[in-house]
């Protein structure tokens, strides 16, 4: 999936598209996580319900830190993401039925750090003090949480090359 | 509520039901779910507005994931159902949604026909080049040299050219889309649904399961290098050098929609039951 950066002119443009990053993530964790219980892989549906968690806390901060601003309203009245997608949404085609926790944390990774790009591309674009300043913020923040999922995935152990192999796989052409 | 209210007020998440999909992790019919709902969020139609009617096959799923009516008729007959839909009730939207066995072998006689009827309705056919609810057949879309235990040594047969067939039948809008980039399928969508008469569009969609190979599709999909026309000759002279992974509009027509001189007002339940009497 593309990534496009939209114009930000104004705080709460910001706080808006900030939260609907979030939003977005939480909407797909979540839905990766009812593909994962409809494939009876329990561990890793809470993986991704965890993450979707974390997003959710995210969101509720932003959403606070906007004050009486509807972010949810401004977010649909900008529509940031016309073309390319909402930059810390894990994207769905890189799931499959036996993947593991490693490979969530890799998705939540990528997502991080996309996240902390579009921050940092504001920091160094907007012309607003602002904007600059709170975008500073976002990026600190996108920081701290790719190093917390760094720390994650230490816990785990890469799989190996063939973890995708299913001695009952579903293809019926060999 | 205004129609720009409308717009703005609706979220996608409003044309999603709670039935939860079924498709392998990773199937591309995810994508097109999420671009249907945005662009049905986008269009600002409430969902009793909208019909989505399909065949059978996974991506054929799709109605029951949606909040709209729906109907998950049978295999290759969607269109069938849509035009019968549409003509009785035009004040619906009807999408119709089928993949590459469903809509280009059972139903491909089906689908000559509507694009030569040109009712007002947009037909989106998800294209994985494969059978994957049966497990991995060849579909009229696989390539010659699909070799698996299914085909040995490939089926050896040339593949099917949906938008060739799209045009030449009479279809009034015509493109392809990748399930990849929703925004930009959800964006054709739109455009679809809003030109009048039969829109076609295909949408690339990867089975991760049964066609892995189709993963690379992403980095394969490019923009169309050229805009769209409203000169068919133009259209098919472009497709000669199609490879199958230019993204975008093809061809917008202006053929006048087929709509027969009845609808809705005589649509009077006594006068049907009178006339079906046995």
């Amino acid at each position: 999936m593309t990534q496009a950066t939209p114009e930000i002119t104004s705080l709460p443009d910001l706080l808006a598209v900030a939260w609907r990053i979030e939003a977005d993530a939480v909407e797909r964790y979540q839905a990766l996580a009812a593909q994962m219980e409809t494939f009876n892989n329990a561990e890793l549906a809470a993986v991704f319900r965890d993450l979707a968690r974390a997003e959710g806390i995210h969101a509720e901060e932003i959403r606070r830190m906007a004050g009486d601003l509807d972010v949810a309203a401004r977010a649909r009245e900008i529509d940031p993401w016309r073309s390319g997608e909402s930059p810390e949404s894990a994207d769905l085609a890189e799931a499959h039925y036996k993947m593991t926790p490693w490979h969530a944390l890799q998705l939540a990774l990528a997502g991080e750090q996309r996240a902390l790009a579009f921050f940092d591309h504001i920091l160094k674009t907007a012309t607003d003090e602002a904007v600059r300043k709170m975008a500073a913020e976002f990026v600190e923040e996108e920081n701290e949480h790719v190093d917390l999922v760094r720390r994650l995935l230490r816990r785990h152990r890469e799989p190996s090359e063939n973890w995708s192999e299913d001695p009952d796989a579903p293809v019926a052409q060999d | 509520m205004s129609t720009a209210e409308m717009r703005l007020a609706c979220k996608p998440g409003d044309y999603k039901s709670d039935v939860q999909p079924v498709w392998c992790p990773g199937c591309g019919d995810y994508h097109v779910l999420m671009s249907f709902t945005r662009a049905f969020a986008a269009l600002g139609l409430p969902p009793e507005k909208i019909a989505v009617i399909s065949g059978i096959g996974c991506s054929s799923r799709i109605p029951a994931y949606t909040n709209c009516y729906g109907f998950h008729g049978v295999h290759g007959r969607s269109l069938a159902l849509a035009a019968g839909l549409k003509v009785t009730r035009p004040d619906l939207t009807v999408v119709v949604a089928s993949g590459d066995g469903d809509g280009y072998s059972i139903g491909g006689n089906h689908f000559l026909h509507a694009c030569r009827r040109n009712i007002d309705m947009t037909y989106v056919v998800m294209d994985n080049r494969v059978y994957g609810m049966t497990k991995g057949q060849p579909s009229p879309t696989t390539e010659p040299d699909f070799d698996t235990a299914l085909s040995p040594g490939g089926t050896g047969v040339r593949p099917f050219h949906p938008l060739v067939i799209a045009l030449a039948s009479g279809a009034n809008f015509v493109a392809r889309a990748f399930s990849g980039s929703p925004n930009e399928t959800a964006d054709i969508l739109v455009e679809a649904i809003r030109h009048p008469g039969f829109s076609f569009i295909e949408i690339l969609s990867p089975c991760v399961t049964f066609r892995p190979d189709e993963k690379e599709w992403k980095s394969m999909v490019r923009p169309a290098p050229v805009e769209a026309t409203d000169d068919a000759a133009r259209a098919a002279r472009r497709l000669m050098t199609d490879d199958g992974f230019n993204i975008g509009v093809l061809y917008r027509g202006e053929r006048r929609p087929f709509q027969p001189p009845f609808g809705r007002a005589d649509a009077d339940l006594t006068a049907l039951e009178t006339e079906f009497v046995l």
